[in-house]
């Protein structure tokens, strides 16, 4: 059954994109992130443009990831006082971001800076994720139990000024590293049309210690907050969001979610790890592909405006 | 303003002679004058009918005739833009700003163009492809260059291949030697707007008259109040998706609740 959708100006299949929603929601509800950096390149491939697909996926994402906010909230597993630290950053990141998405769709390279940027993101942190969770399986095998957190374990992060106390995540950190990583992922958010789950829960267990209890609900909260920002702010400067696209990716994506999660919690926690990074690499590597082989056309067209 | 310019100096040239004193008329009726984008719309096509009245006085006609109908549709602006290697990975290095083209442009016709009337000729009228007015934008100035041209070919290449920019020379068919059909395909993509459709006819390499008539496609319900919500009230439609997201979340939340 083809629907016309009003804002990509073509017609799609809604059991395609339905099937996409399902896909990409299973796989977000079993690893516990939005699914975006899977979303966007999708939806390119089936014909939207890059503008498009970023700004219609943030509202996905904000779908998906309120349905995991509300369940991590009734086990009373997020911090909400870390949660809006971040946001106070990210809502700076994402404007910060969508003012340069607005300014590269002038200049003709959006879609480079798209591409470059998940492929370094996406090789980088699926590269660091395979390695962690071979370590890890590995010590396993051994049967040394597979630690990610070292309590009392400090870095030169934890020697910077301005420290807060959080008491649901029992960590004393100082305001920069949380206001820096709240930019990073309110930014490429915006540019790059995804939530940043699977940037933000390594970036919080890594260098804040934030412990596994409260890190994916706090995650999903930010994600929430900056994708429906997002949603917003793209719809008022670019007006690309596909209100039509955006809810049948929802439907689909929320449907997906439940069984997806419900996989994730049979499987160990390294080997989901490790799976995740080997796809959020080859994501990358896809990505990569495109960059380096010679294009089909060397000549494309971008709408400037009618009239 | 180059547009502008060239139209008024057609229309000089028309004026001084190019049209014969003495000449057939034709009459043309369009199957359907509104095409409505709905959300099932996967492309349409709309048929107009014709014929060749003899001219007035004389009470002549001369078959046989060629027929070339030019579908333009609303005016747009676009760049095309063309990648390179640059440090190992493919850059967009360079691009072209085509100011006020058709975003669709359908010349249909009982045979291929180049037959129906010398370069010249289909270059003053802005018959074919290949000889339609693409002005772009080159410095301060507007300017359509040589046919050849790689940006100008790339861009009709590209709208071909987005089913917008056609040449058909099997589209017209003559029913009888002074009645005529005309096939005009609509894609699915098609821009919504007004639409100009010009009939040329031609006898034996002359051209001998024209007649214009207009079709317009509307987005209609659902899809138009989308787009122009999202057009006019950005900020308004955003907040409103949003808010949808939320719902949505919210409502599988609480079907799908485990405890």
């Amino acid at each position: 059954m083809q629907i016309y959708l009003p804002i990509a100006d073509l017609p799609v299949n809604v059991f395609l994109v339905l099937g996409m929603g399902l896909a990409v929601g299973y796989i977000s509800g079993m690893f516990g992130i939005g699914g975006g950096f899977l979303m966007t390149p999708l939806l390119i491939f089936i014909g939207i443009s890059p503008a498009v697909a970023v700004a219609t996926v943030s509202s996905h994402i904000a779908a998906s990831s309120f349905t995991g906010a509300i369940s991590y909230w009734r086990k009373r597993a997020l911090d909400v006082a870390l949660a809006m630290m971040l946001l106070s950053a990210g809502i700076v990141g994402t404007a910060t971001g969508v003012w340069l998405f607005t300014e590269l769709r002038a200049l003709d390279q959006l879609d480079l800076v798209i591409g470059i940027s998940y492929v370094t993101l996406l090789t980088v942190v699926g590269g660091m994720m395979i390695y962690e969770s071979v370590r890890a399986v590995m010590r396993t095998r051994r049967g040394m139990p597979a630690t990610l957190r070292r309590p009392g374990s400090h870095t030169w992060l934890h020697g910077l000024p301005f420290k807060l106390r959080f008491k649901r995540s029992k960590i004393y950190v100082s305001a920069i590293p949380v206001w820096a990583i709240g930019f990073v992922i309110g930014f490429v958010g915006a540019i790059m049309g995804i939530g940043g789950g699977f940037l933000l829960v390594p970036m919080l267990i890594y260098f804040l210690r934030v412990p596994t209890a409260t890190v994916i609900g706090t995650s999903m909260v930010l994600t929430l907050i900056t994708m429906a920002s997002a949603t917003v702010m793209h719809a008022a400067t670019n007006h690309l969001v596909d209100a039509v696209l955006a809810l049948i990716l929802m439907i689909g994506g929320v449907i997906g979610a439940q069984f997806g999660a419900r996989t994730g919690q049979k499987m160990r926690g390294e080997r989901l790890r490790l799976l995740l990074g080997l796809l959020v690499f080859a994501v990358g590597m896809r990505f990569a592909y495109e960059l380096v082989v010679q294009p089909d056309d060397l000549y494309s067209l971008r709408y400037v405006e009618t009239g | 303003m180059m547009q502008r310019l060239a139209a008024t100096l057609t229309i000089i040239v028309l004026a001084c002679g190019a049209t014969p004193a003495a000449a057939e008329r034709l009459v043309v009726s369009l199957s359907n004058h509104r095409v409505a984008v709905t959300s099932n719309f996967v492309g349409e096509e709309l048929v107009l009918f014709g014929t060749v009245e003899p001219d007035l006085q004389t009470n002549s006609l001369r078959p046989p005739y060629d027929l070339v109908v030019t579908v333009t549709g609303p005016r747009q602006t676009l760049r095309t833009r063309r990648k390179q290697r640059m440090f190992g990975i493919w850059v967009n290095v360079d691009a072209r700003e085509f100011v006020g083209v058709p975003s669709y442009l359908g010349v249909l016709s009982n045979r291929p163009v180049v037959d129906i009337a010398n370069q010249e000729t289909l270059r003053r009228l802005q018959v074919g492809l290949g000889y339609f007015l693409l002005p772009q934008r080159i410095g301060p100035d507007f300017a359509d260059t040589v046919r050849d041209d790689p940006f100008r070919r790339a861009f009709v290449r590209l709208k071909n291949q987005q089913g917008l920019y056609r040449e058909s020379s099997t589209a017209v068919t003559f029913l009888t030697p002074t009645v005529f059909r005309a096939a005009i395909p609509m894609p699915a993509a098609v821009p919504t707007g007004t639409y100009e459709i010009e009939v040329e006819l031609f006898a034996s390499g002359n051209f001998v008259a024209r007649t214009d008539t207009a079709l317009e496609v509307i987005k209609t319900g659902f899809e138009q109040y989308v787009a122009d919500a999202a057009r006019d009230n950005g900020l308004l439609y955003g907040m409103a998706t949003a808010l949808m997201a939320l719902l949505i979340g919210w409502f599988a939340s609480v079907v799908f609740r485990h405890d």
